[in-house]
């Protein structure tokens, strides 16, 4: 924790103004690797982000708006870990540092991190960084999802912070190794160039600005807009109730031993001041669901921001805030320790930030989002001999809110990832989806529902191809807000033939090395949101209109809600009265016991 | 501006009609004398023929002499923003109903999770038909026919008034669809039934349901309206053509509006921008970027060398995907109604909540109480308050607006009232320069070479400060901003497109095939062309583009052809490597190129007006023009302008800022150390001082 000072030197119009300059800066940066990344993780599910960062502790100043929201958090752990690196060989003009360290530099092994110190007059002004998810970086499974790594050195190629250019000048070994790492060198080759692209425009941009507006100046801005964000964030705390809330949820289990993990957090709230503690969350584990130590801060961070979308994203939005992880936790983990699972774990830990919120600041509270990135690749050989991999995450319901239903099929809360359109993947790798729909009663009841999941079926139309599967919320559903019912579970299973049983995960949510032949196909059915409030509240006519457009059932409008039709399939008024008695009589009976 | 005028009945005339929110703007062309006059009066938005027609009989004594209407239309878009289209049903592969209702996994913000979509057709009138149709185009599963016929019976049965067919794959063989779309409309009762790839035959799925969902939603309302204004037209002895304004800044006939709705739905802003590319042109300006500041918004648009770039999509609202090619245009929320505020930090900001013109800015005295960008330019003395543009009140309420200024931005931020006005005004400036600097800067283009054209009532009083702080090289304000839009809609040229999905790899292109896609192509725009009986054209042009990228890449670059002589690997490869430079950065060795989509579209160049029959014919000189000595508040201090009666002065006269001109539709603020100049056809050109 720091203390907030807001200065009252600056002048409003200037930091309003040079405040909107440095977003578009980076906004700018995230448009111009957009169009020209080679991979659909990063073109069309923007997973990728770009910042400023502070010239000694590496600290957020500025973040792009379009990128994706965990990397908000992280990519100051990137920076720090740079300046670490160099704290001993200073780093010249024109150098760019490349890694995908996830210890230090956060999230997993796919994510490239490109660090560019910005000189002036011989200094460093600040720090301009670029990460990316790129589509394969070698270990054992394409795309890199392995559920059953026990090491990291089974989820791929490990680079640490090491010279892309040395005073601009491109270091083509190094790009070498990053190609011959990788199934597609290609992609990493055109990604690698979208990104040094985007640190270009970064920093010409940035002097520009510094060069019309003097480097003091911009200086100053970055102060006051942390300051600002520290002071704003404080304001948030102080209207919570002092005090302790806690929330647990688990996940299914680290893909190698089939046990349930809690994340557990306390949060205690003393005036303007907030600690998260997650002392009670399990201890490392062997498989990939562990995260380090940054990765689960940037996590704390994108709950507080969903929960107050107000305070500007700069590193001030921590600084009243104090996360508390033990040596040897889940979600504090240490190389070699696989984190390849690192979204299913911060997932959670939203989750249950926005549990623990909910129960002092109902307003704020928006029930559990679908809590899983489930990323699934298929993979084989076309009849030319060449190698294809298809590879995406797929989506499920937001939670259900104070203020209406929530978004059915939305994307992750850590992400804006939007999904490649089913067209786009046909036309690219031998598959045809045989559906691609909405989950009927996914959605957890509330007097505000939760969003529906999604249910999609895809066949092999080749000889043959494997499969692998990295899901959670298998066995504990996304959680409602009160007496809000939770989603549906997630469900994949698969058919090695066309007449073949469904099978589905021992591991319930995890499976690697699937073989599928033609006509074989996999089916996953997402999580819907967790409801908001009691379903026994939501009107009669809202119910009756979830049926008529099936997103609920007969059984569901009946049981979850008390709402009875007669035969006509209009409201039977009496019936659905007895009904909503009867199950509120039944909920106290249980409260009861 | 001109008086309504009666013209002789017995010349030919082309009248550009502009129906916006709150006024209906005409611009009649006399095309025996070459002169040119305008008209307005307010829009009546519940029947928009009604004002049309008023309107022009304000000017005319009946619609004999009338060669041609050019009718710039907001009946679509109003109706997708409002969601007043028709009950419309959707027959779709079975399996694939709620694509439209998942979109493309997103939500409409970063922050928040509070989210909700509601699709324009409801998901109990998406049904599934047992078809399908694989990537290769290869039929998979013939058309179960029985079970479309059932379908559509069903969803007419449910109310639906319009049909939308849309398969998967149909993109790449759309066989299966168009006998669904046949078997559909023998026992559909009316013409409102869209097939997919009838709108938009290119990979895709949700952008072309969404496209020809909308499409279909649109099309009774356009089709009720368009068969009104004809025969209103008819009763007063109009014989002429009736072209409508499309977003792609093209027009076309009353037929294809009728059935193609949705290439209407962002038309708004493309008139405007057309004008001001012709005014431009026609003053030696060929860089322009055009400025249209309304109540809520600011749009900007880039002309770089005479050309206008197309945008090949554009979102309505959350989820309300059209892909039809647009004029690229940016919108950003701070027009003269937008909101200061002062956000949870404490930072003042602008927008995007706006009082719109009702109840409008606190000045109006209407009941709003939060200060808006109009207050602050009235309340530093850069607007008249007793003559308030658009003619619906008398006064505007300067001390009002003052005291709004002072509780909402001065106290919480310890400035002065005076400083706080000019804040909102800085601050706005900074973010419509912000959008300049995306449209240009980020385009690759040199804003010193670049001149600012507002249109529209608002923007010419923030031209000298988007002048000085984005570094562009001038300003130009046409002789009669509020009416540019009307006169876009004379001098637009006829276009349409159509597009076609190809994706192969350049050097497996058989240069016959594509040569033939381009010619089918062709045929389809030209035969919409053509479609017109009565109207005129100098020549039909070609206009041919590709969409293309490396292979492995998911966003194409527009690549402009020199032609169809270009449709082969050698020359394709240079025109992606050239367009790729200036759009994205070094072009990549070594890695397949792929021809995503072909796009044809025809240009029928309509008539050329010459712009010097609207400038001013007896022109006074400066102080002849001079109305009185106003304070005015700008960098920190009062001081004393003089105003001027804009449309009185003549050719050639100048004036050193601070200046303020005033016409009925405009007022425009010469910045201090700006010079504005009135040049042969009118325009008002701004230039830092030598």
């Amino acid at each position: 924790m720091t203390e907030a000072k807001a200065s009252q030197k600056i002048n409003p119009v200037v930091l309003a103004v040079l405040r909107g300059r440095l977003e578009q800066i980076a906004d700018e940066m995230d448009a111009t690797l957009f169009r020209s990344a080679f991979n659909p993780i990063i073109a069309e599910a923007h997973d990728a982000s770009h910042g400023l960062y502070d010239a000694q502790t590496g600290d957020t100043l500025v973040q792009g708006k379009e990128g994706l929201p965990v990397f908000v958090g992280v990519m100051a752990f990137a920076v720090k870990y740079v300046i670490e690196k160099t704290a001993t060989m200073p780093p010249d003009e024109g150098d760019v540092y490349i890694f995908n360290d996830p210890y230090e530099g956060g999230t997993h092994l796919s994510d490239f991190k490109l660090v560019r110190p910005v000189f002036r007059e011989g200094k460093i002004f600040c720090w301009l960084a670029s990460v990316g998810h790129w589509h394969d970086v070698g270990g054992n499974v394409p795309g890199n999802y392995n559920p059953v790594a026990t090491e990291s050195f089974a989820e791929g190629v490990h680079i640490p912070p090491v010279k892309l250019f040395r005073k601009g000048v491109l270091q083509n070994d190094i790009v070498d190794i990053l190609k011959t790492n990788s199934r597609l060198p290609l992609s990493v080759y055109g990604d690698l160039n979208a990104q040094i692209s985007a640190l270009e425009l970064g920093e010409k941009r940035l002097f520009d600005l510094l060069d019309e507006c003097g480097d003091d100046t911009v200086k100053s801005v970055f102060a006051e807009l942390r300051a600002r964000a520290h002071l704003q964030m404080e304001a948030h705390i102080g209207q919570l109730t002092d005090g302790t809330v806690s929330a647990s949820d688990w996940l299914d289990n680290d893909g190698i031993v089939d046990q349930p993990l809690v994340v557990a957090v306390d949060i205690h709230v003393r005036g303007k001041k907030m600690v998260l503690d997650f002392s009670r969350s399990a201890e490392a584990v062997a498989g990939p669901v562990n995260i380090s130590r940054s990765t689960a801060i940037a996590a704390c961070y994108v709950a507080l921001k969903h929960l107050f979308p107000d305070v500007p994203a700069n590193a001030g939005v921590l600084d009243p805030i104090d996360i508390v992880i033990p040596e040897g936790s889940l979600l504090s983990a240490t190389a070699p320790r696989p984190v390849g699972g690192y979204t299913e774990t911060i997932l959670r830990i939203i989750d249950v930030i926005f549990s623990a919120i909910g129960k002092i600041a109902p307003k704020r509270a928006l029930g559990n989002a679908y809590g899983t990135i489930n990323a699934l690749s298929l993979a084989g050989h076309r009849e030319d001999g060449s190698r294809w991999v298809m590879f995406s995450f797929f989506g499920g319901g937001h939670g259900g809110h104070g203020s209406g239903d929530g978004l059915s099929h939305g994307n992750a809360p850590i992400s804006m990832a939007t999904i490649p359109p089913l067209e786009i993947f046909e036309a690219a790798y031998p598959i045809a989806f045989r559906q691609w729909a909405m989950r009927q009663d996914s959605g957890g009841a509330g007097r505000f529902r939760g969003g529906l999941g999604a249910t999609y079926q895809i066949e092999i139309l080749n000889e043959q191809a494997m499969g692998f599967f990295f899901g959670e919320r298998g066995r504990h559903a996304p959680c409602g807000v009160g007496a809000g019912a939770s989603g549906a579970l997630n469900r994949f299973s698969w058919q090695t033939a066309k007449s073949s049983e469904a099978q589905s995960p021992e591991m319930t949510s995890k499976k690697v090395g699937i073989h599928l032949q033609k006509g074989g196909s996999v089916l996953l059915q997402t999580p819907g949101g967790g409801g908001f409030g009691d379903p026994l509240e939501r009107p009669v006519e809202k119910v009756i209109e979830d049926f008529h457009m099936g997103y609920i059932s007969v059984p569901q409008m009946q049981e979850a809600y008390g709402v009875v039709l007669n035969e006509q399939g209009a409201l039977d008024g009496e019936a659905t009265d007895v009904r909503r008695a009867a199950l509120r009589q039944s909920r106290a009976e249980g409260d009861a016991v | 501006m001109t008086e309504q005028t009666t013209k002789a009945s017995q010349s030919r005339y082309i009248i550009g009609v502009d129906v916006g929110g709150t006024f209906t703007d005409l611009f009649f062309v006399d095309q025996q004398t070459g002169e040119a006059f305008t008209g307005k009066l307010p829009s009546t938005l519940e029947n928009q023929s009604i004002g049309l027609i008023e309107g022009i009989l304000r000017a005319l004594p009946d619609f004999s002499g009338i060669d041609t209407i050019v009718h710039g239309t907001t009946v679509g878009t109003n109706a997708l923003l409002e969601r007043k289209g028709s009950q419309t049903g959707l027959i779709t592969t079975e399996g694939f109903e709620d694509v439209l209702e998942m979109r493309r996994r997103d939500r409409p913000e970063t922050w928040g999770l509070r989210g909700d979509y509601r699709p324009v057709i409801q998901r109990n009138l998406r049904l599934g038909v047992a078809e399908r149709t694989l990537a290769s185009g290869q039929i998979e599963r013939p058309l179960d026919e029985q079970a479309v016929l059932d379908r559509a019976k069903a969803l007419l049965e449910a109310g639906c008034e319009a049909l939308c067919i849309a398969f998967i794959n149909s993109y790449a063989n759309s066989e299966n669809e168009q006998r669904a779309g046949e078997i559909a409309r023998s026992v559909w009762p009316n013409d409102h039934v869209t097939v997919s790839s009838d709108i938009l035959p290119e990979i895709r799925e949700f952008e072309r349901v969404s496209t020809a969902v909308l499409n279909a939603y649109l099309q009774p309302k356009m089709a009720r309206y368009l068969n009104q204004l004809g025969s209103q037209m008819r009763q007063n002895a109009f014989e002429g053509d009736i072209l409508i304004v499309q977003s792609n800044g093209g027009v076309m006939t009353l037929g294809s509006a009728a059935d193609q709705p949705v290439r209407t739905a962002l038309s708004g802003p493309a008139a405007g921008v057309i004008a001001a590319r012709f005014i431009g042109q026609s003053a030696g300006f060929d860089n322009l970027i055009t400025c249209d500041m309304g109540g809520t918004s600011f749009d900007v648009s880039v002309v770089a060398e005479g050309r206008s770039a197309l945008a090949a999509q554009s979102s309505i609202d959350f989820g309300m995907v059209v892909r039809t090619p647009m004029i690229e245009i940016n919108t950003i929320g701070a027009g003269g109604g937008s909101i200061a505020w002062i956000d949870g930090a404490g930072l003042l900001q602008i927008g995007p909540q706006s009082a719109g013109s009702n109840p409008g800015p606190v000045c109006y005295g209407l009941g709003n109480e939060d200060p808006t960008v109009t207050d602050a330019n009235l309340v530093l003395g850069r607007i008249n308050a007793d003559r308030p543009i658009g003619g619906k009140l008398d006064r505007l309420d300067v001390d009002k607006a003052r005291r709004a200024i002072k509780d909402k931005i001065a106290l919480p931020l310890g400035i002065s009232d005076m400083e706080a006005a000019e804040a909102i005004i800085q601050v706005a400036n900074a973010r419509m320069a912000g959008a300049i600097r995306i449209v240009s800067i980020e385009r690759g283009h040199d804003p010193a070479k670049f001149t600012a054209m507002p249109f529209g009532g608002g923007g010419a009083l923030h031209i000298g400060a988007l002048i000085r702080e984005v570094g562009l090289k001038s300003g130009l304000v046409p002789r009669y901003p509020g009416v540019t839009s009307a006169l876009g809609c004379v001098i637009a040229d006829m276009r349409h497109d159509a597009v076609k999905t190809i994706n192969r790899t350049i050097s497996d292109l058989n240069d016959a095939e594509l040569l033939n896609a381009a010619e089918t192509l062709w045929q389809t725009c030209h035969a919409r062309i053509t479609a017109s009986e009565t109207a005129v054209f100098d020549a039909i042009e070609e206009d041919i583009e590709a969409d293309m990228l490396y292979a492995g890449q998911t966003h194409s670059v527009q690549v402009k052809l020199a032609g169809r002589h270009a449709l082969n690997s050698n020359d394709l490869k240079a025109a992606f490597e050239e367009a790729y430079r200036a759009q994205i950065g070094q072009p990549l060795d070594n890695i397949p190129i792929r021809l995503i989509n072909l796009r044809v579209a025809a240009v029928a160049k309509r008539p050329n007006l010459d712009l010097r029959a609207m400038a001013p014919k007896d022109g006074v000189m400066l102080q002849d023009a001079f109305l009185e000595m106003r304070s005015i508040w700008a960098d920190g201090i009062w001081q004393e302008a003089p105003v001027y009666d804009r449309l009185a002065l003549g050719v050639g006269q100048k004036c050193m800022g601070p200046a303020l001109l005033e016409q009925a539709d405009t007022t425009i603020f010469v910045d201090p150390g700006l010079i504005g100049e009135v040049d042969e056809f009118g325009n008002l050109i701004i230039l830092p001082e030598a």
